[in-house]
């Protein structure tokens, strides 16, 4: 059974079935309590668990993901809440130097299973500290596993999957998204696995591969090629470490064409490595240059002039795509 | 501050004993290791807590197994008081296979959950929030366990261990923080790191007491510590006990502390605190030649035994560079 929920509705229903299932989960972060969390996504969660599991913190973004590492020592499964993805570089040594390498100096004997939530994403007039998306500082980082679903569907039970993980899981949810992805969510446990990408549109003239905040532009992007006659697979990612290159592999073998696009930067971004990972095992199946439509290598922007300069959108990647074909 | 009563928490002749057996075994240790890096034996990561032993057995005597440490890169006698053994120690530092990283690192970033150690990263002061989260989950669960978290005056210049006392104050963790202070962070003297003489009087800042102490008086230091497990064991909170000292060795075995006098050293060194805790015992009529040559015997066969393991145990396999990656 599935009724319609919106992606925010839905990240909290994963929090409630998931502390009503695990006594070990709990939530901790900056106005996440009786407030209910800056987006509201923590609601109600006070009120049936109490305050401690339900953990209003200081603004100490390293102590709350530290808070976090230690508690996970002890089996507990926090879920911390960065109030934007932005204030992570705040906690970027617990994730990067405290969590993610925890098992390998432990030699084996201990595993950090937390979740950190972060709100990613533009389009929402941000500005430069409420808009970034961190995903390739993480991506980049052995030792984490990073999602960033698309669907309301998947915001759960992606959710689940990374309250569920032993390891520590950087779960990029775009604020865009919050209110106006809205769709089908099943009820009860249903996981969405990490690691496993969604075919959203099938095709077989091209491939676009892409994630959050991002997919539905490029489906709007497929919808407008098919009117000329190219059909166009749309890979929803969802996890972005690992990520599903046999999904991406399996639609290039039938395309030959591949587009990346994300709302992340350009350099050293996920299109980069997916560009890299097919050049080397996949080099022979390519009939145009893996092309990519991202944010450019700049900030982001608070006036909406300069921000849509530089957001992705579907015209951008309808350009895209007709240079892939006609290459 | 609290006055320390020194006889408030007593010890019997052979608990007394078993403090010297403990100074005079770490201190081999860590001779040892010195001689076994000069020859070339022990490539690095080594870092001599020679001089600040009165701090390690006076923190770690008369804890729980079921109580945590959280201790610093100079600290490895506290794995050994809280039960790793010296070959497996002595292993770790040459980076064998049988050692707590298996290879991966010699230095004391590792940790044995079923003890209760919790080893740092090299980011210093990183592992109070840690140990902050450790300790919130004994209160969660209303036992009378207690964290001691080690960090020196130079770490406690950073962000995380304000952010760490700043929570275990607010939440009255119980949570004892241990100084120390050798005057040196790397090559900076402390009069160029703060601005205050005492690091204890930061605690007022935070709402808990602080405590300075003479770091070198192994019975001090227990005294102290047992106070402060005492008032976190009754739920009162977290206590800073900054514990004055030297090292006497580098930062590392490969610095050479040229930033030093021949004076300063000479004068810290006067204040050893094994011969003063031999002499103590002498007079109490604890400990007389017999006694003591016994101890000394045993720990000499210790530490070639524990050099014997570490010679002969196998080198990592090649493939653990790349496992215990996730769990």
């Amino acid at each position: 059974m599935s009724r319609e929920l919106t992606y925010l509705e839905a990240i909290r229903e994963a929090l409630f079935e998931e502390m009503r299932r695990d006594d070990k989960v709990f939530v901790l972060g900056e106005d996440v309590g009786a407030y209910g969390g800056a987006f509201g996504v923590t609601k109600g969660l006070f009120d049936e668990f109490g305050e401690y599991r339900c953990l209003d913190t200081p603004i100490s973004e390293s102590c709350i993901i530290g808070v976090s590492v230690g508690a996970s020592l002890r089996g507990y499964r926090p879920v911390a809440e960065m109030q934007f993805g932005d204030f992570i570089a705040c906690g970027f040594d617990q994730i990067v130097n405290q969590a993610a390498t925890l098992r390998y100096r432990y030699g084996g004997r201990a595993a950090c299973s937390l979740v950190v939530r972060a709100p990613v994403g533009g389009n929402v007039a941000g500005g430069l500290y409420h808009s970034q998306n961190p995903e390739s500082w993480f991506v980049h980082r052995p030792g984490l596993k990073v999602v960033a679903p698309s669907t309301a569907w998947d915001a759960k039970g992606l959710l689940k999957a990374a309250i569920r993980d032993d390891n520590p899981v950087i779960y990029l949810e775009h604020k865009y998204l919050y209110r106006r992805a809205k769709g089908p969510v099943p009820e009860g446990d249903e996981i969405v696995p990490i690691g496993k990408a969604a075919i959203r549109r099938e095709g077989r003239h091209a491939t676009i591969v892409t994630y959050g905040a991002m997919v539905v532009p490029s489906l709007d992007a497929a919808d407008r090629m098919a009117g000329e006659g190219v059909e166009t697979e749309v890979i929803d990612l969802r996890s972005l470490a690992p990520w599903d290159k046999a999904a991406v592999f399996a639609s290039l073998d039938k395309t030959n064409r591949v587009v990346v696009v994300h709302e992340d930067v350009k350099t050293l971004g996920m299109g980069a490595e997916i560009s890299a990972a097919i050049m080397e095992e996949r080099f022979d199946k390519l009939d145009a240059p893996v092309m990519r439509v991202t944010y450019p290598d700049a900030h982001c922007p608070f006036s909406s002039v300069l921000e849509q300069h530089n957001l992705p959108n579907a015209d951008k990647i309808t350009e895209a795509l007709k240079r892939l074909v006609a290459y | 501050m609290p006055s320390i009563k020194r006889h408030k928490f007593k010890l019997s002749s052979e608990q007394l004993l078993e403090m010297l057996y403990w100074l005079k075994l770490i201190r081999s240790f860590d001779e040892r290791l010195s001689i076994l890096v000069r020859q070339g034996r022990v490539r690095s990561g080594v870092y001599s807590g020679i001089g600040q032993e009165a701090i390690v057995v006076g923190t770690c005597y008369g804890l729980r197994t079921d109580d945590y440490i959280c201790p610093l890169h100079r600290d490895l006698g506290t794995f050994l008081i809280k039960g790793v053994s010296a070959g497996v120690m002595m292993a770790q530092m040459y980076a064998k296979a049988t050692g707590l990283s298996k290879g991966r690192d010699s230095a004391l970033h590792s940790g044995v959950p079923e003890l209760g150690i919790f080893g740092n990263t090299s980011m210093l002061g990183a592992n109070t929030p840690v140990a902050a989260g450790l300790a919130l989950t004994f209160k969660l669960e209303q036992s009378d366990n207690v964290v001691l978290a080690y960090f020196g005056e130079g770490a406690s210049n950073t962000g995380d261990v304000h952010e760490a006392m700043n929570f275990a104050a607010v939440h009255k963790l119980p949570l004892v923080f241990i100084c120390e202070n050798n005057i040196y962070s790397y090559s900076m003297p402390i009069e160029k790191s703060m601005a205050i003489e005492d690091v204890a009087d930061r605690a007022e800042g935070y709402g808990f007491d602080g405590v300075a102490i003479n770091g070198n008086d192994v019975l001090a230091v227990y005294q102290a510590t047992q106070g402060a497990i005492a008032r976190a064991r009754a739920g009162e909170g977290p206590t800073l006990i900054e514990c004055k000292t030297y090292r006497w060795h580098g930062h590392s075995e490969h610095d050479k502390p040229f930033y030093r006098t021949a004076d300063e050293e000479a004068m810290w060194k006067s204040r050893d605190p094994l011969p003063t805790f031999t002499s103590y015992l002498r007079h109490q009529s604890v400990l007389n030649d017999d006694v003591l040559l016994e101890i000394e015997e045993r720990i000499r066969t210790e530490i070639d035994a524990a050099v014997a393991f570490a010679e002969s145990s196998p080198e990592p396999s090649p493939e653990d560079a790349v496992t215990d990656m996730y769990a």
